[in-house]
């Protein structure tokens, strides 16, 4: 019923910027031109050389593994509480869980610094990983409760009425049909740790600071296509993520109502 | 099964010491050159509505609004055919296609425009880099993968059969849409609108980099007063602000849909 063309130019406008950036990281010179003038993988070169991006590179790993590492086993618990267990309040619960993702990045993040000064951790990385952690939190039990929700309790029953203990009923039938649930949080997770920028602007320096913020810095101070060759990584990778996940977990029965 | 979310009540709580630390700064005085606090004060509140500040608060309200009418005028076209679209490979392509910009950061997505609107690929009949007009566009980009997905999902709960029942009636396309699709899909809509207002009002890394200084949004503020001027009441203020209106416009709409839901 809508033209197919005015849909392909939304797709174009979507999708434009992206190709931009992947055709000048090539570029031969510093100059910033598309298509490139020639093929060059220079400044590929010189993000793996540059020394603040190798050590806010472990930053990011750093911090998104120990983040997610937290909010895994934490947002599975709470996803499975609001679940099954018998809750008043369920949805004042969950509405609590959820609302790090309504909070303006920079109330969050300035708040976070406050309070690192005021315990005296303005140097650590700990107020960053908690940071994360809360901020990645809705995602992980977004995805596990809507995974929990769709799993037939008769196969748990089940297993029970043959003689297995809890632990092992949890171990060996909850947890594997929970599993594609568990992946797409994993997903959410460790994308959202990645590129969380605003927060971790205000609580970081230049010691702890994560690839977004490093990335910021040279973007404001150099104008050479580095950040586009860091960007096309960045962009090739979450595509490889999203692609995959949409092949093995079927993103669209996440989002879409099918009948 | 209540103690299994102990846990996250203790991370939850921590960001609520951050933002109850936020608070707690708001109304204290700001000593220059110092990160010690005065006594209490509504100083820095006084501070948000001074002439100075008042273009940065006008100039977020106007880009919010325009950025919700033009994301959502943007977005229905693409959100349709993915939610009407019988093949399950173009259904696939639009999915990855829009989600991918969903996925990929902030700065990546900024930075993309800076490219764009910067004159790389052609020369722009008018400035639009470091003009609100080029901010206006990248917010827009920004919104579109959350505004496609939430319209997309209301569209798919909608049974075509209405709309061929309509159009055998003799209705236009055009109507249709109009007395049919559209009147179906304003749960979307209205949740669609309600999420990308609320999120521009606070947006952040798009007007800093394609705003170029020049445009301010509340939070460039924020981030000026607190990293650069180390006024950290004055910024919590302005936070403060942009957390209660943010708060009061999810509470508001999420009144108005769970009114209407059936």
């Amino acid at each position: 019923m809508i033209p197919r063309l005015w849909v392909l130019g939304l797709v174009s406008f979507m999708t434009l910027p992206t190709l931009v950036v992947i055709g000048v990281s090539f570029n031969p010179t510093a100059i910033l031109s598309f298509p490139p003038a020639g093929l060059s993988l220079r400044w590929y070169a010189n993000v793996i050389t540059y020394p603040q991006f190798q050590r806010a590179a472990v930053n990011s790993l750093l911090v998104t593994a120990a983040a997610t590492a937290l909010a895994m086993p934490i947002g599975t618990a709470a996803a499975l509480a609001l679940a099954r267990g018998r809750l008043r309040l369920r949805s004042t619960w969950a509405t609590i869980l959820l609302s790090p993702l309504v909070v303006p990045g920079v109330a969050a993040g300035l708040g976070f610094l406050i309070l690192a000064a005021s315990l005296g951790l303005l140097r650590s990385r700990v107020v960053l990983v908690m940071a994360h952690a809360a901020l990645v939190l809705p995602f992980v039990v977004r995805s596990v409760w809507v995974s929990v929700e769709s799993l037939d309790p008769a196969l748990e029953r089940a297993a029970a009425s043959l003689g297995a203990t809890p632990w092992r009923v949890f171990r060996r039938v909850t947890l594997p049909l929970l599993r594609p649930g568990l992946l797409t949080a994993l997903l959410f997770a460790v994308i959202v740790s990645l590129n969380e920028f605003v927060v971790s602007l205000f609580i970081s320096n230049r010691v702890t600071e994560i690839l977004p913020v490093a990335m910021f810095t040279y973007v404001v101070n150099y104008t050479d296509p580095t950040i586009a060759a860091l960007s096309t990584l960045f962009i090739a990778s979450t595509f490889v993520a999203v692609w995959i996940a949409d092949r093995f977990l079927g993103l669209g029965g996440v989002f879409l109502h099918h009948r | 099964m209540k103690l299994l979310l102990a846990p996250s009540l203790v991370v939850i709580a921590v960001f609520a010491a951050a933002l109850t630390a936020l608070l707690r700064y708001s109304v204290v005085e700001f000593v220059p050159g110092s990160l010690k606090t005065g006594g209490l004060t509504a100083d820095n509140f006084r501070a948000v509505l001074a002439r100075q500040y008042l273009g940065a608060v006008w100039d977020t309200l106007l880009l919010s609004a325009a950025t919700t009418l033009c994301t959502l005028v943007a977005s229905y076209p693409v959100a349709y055919a993915l939610a009407r679209t019988r093949s399950s490979r173009v259904r696939s392509a639009l999915l990855v296609l829009t989600l991918a910009p969903f996925f990929s950061g902030a700065i990546v997505r900024t930075y993309a425009w800076v490219l764009v609107l910067g004159n790389t690929v052609v020369t722009w009949p008018v400035p639009l880099l470091f003009t609100e007009r080029g901010v206006l566009i990248g917010l827009v980009h920004f919104s579109m993968p959350t505004m496609i997905l939430l319209l997309a999902a209301a569209l798919s709960h909608i049974d075509p059969v209405y709309e061929r029942a309509a159009s055998s009636l003799g209705a236009t396309p055009a109507r249709v849409f109009w007395r049919v699709t559209l009147p179906l899909s304003m749960p979307g809509v209205v949740s669609g609108c309600v999420l990308v207002f609320a999120w521009t009002l606070s947006a952040f890394a798009t007007p800093e980099l394609l705003g170029g200084g020049k445009v301010k949004m509340i939070a460039n503020v924020v981030r000026d007063l607190a990293l650069d001027s180390f006024n950290w009441p004055g910024g919590a203020a302005f936070a403060v602000v942009a957390l209660a209106v943010t708060l009061s416009i999810l509470a508001a709409a999420g009144r108005l849909t769970s009114g209407r839901a059936p």
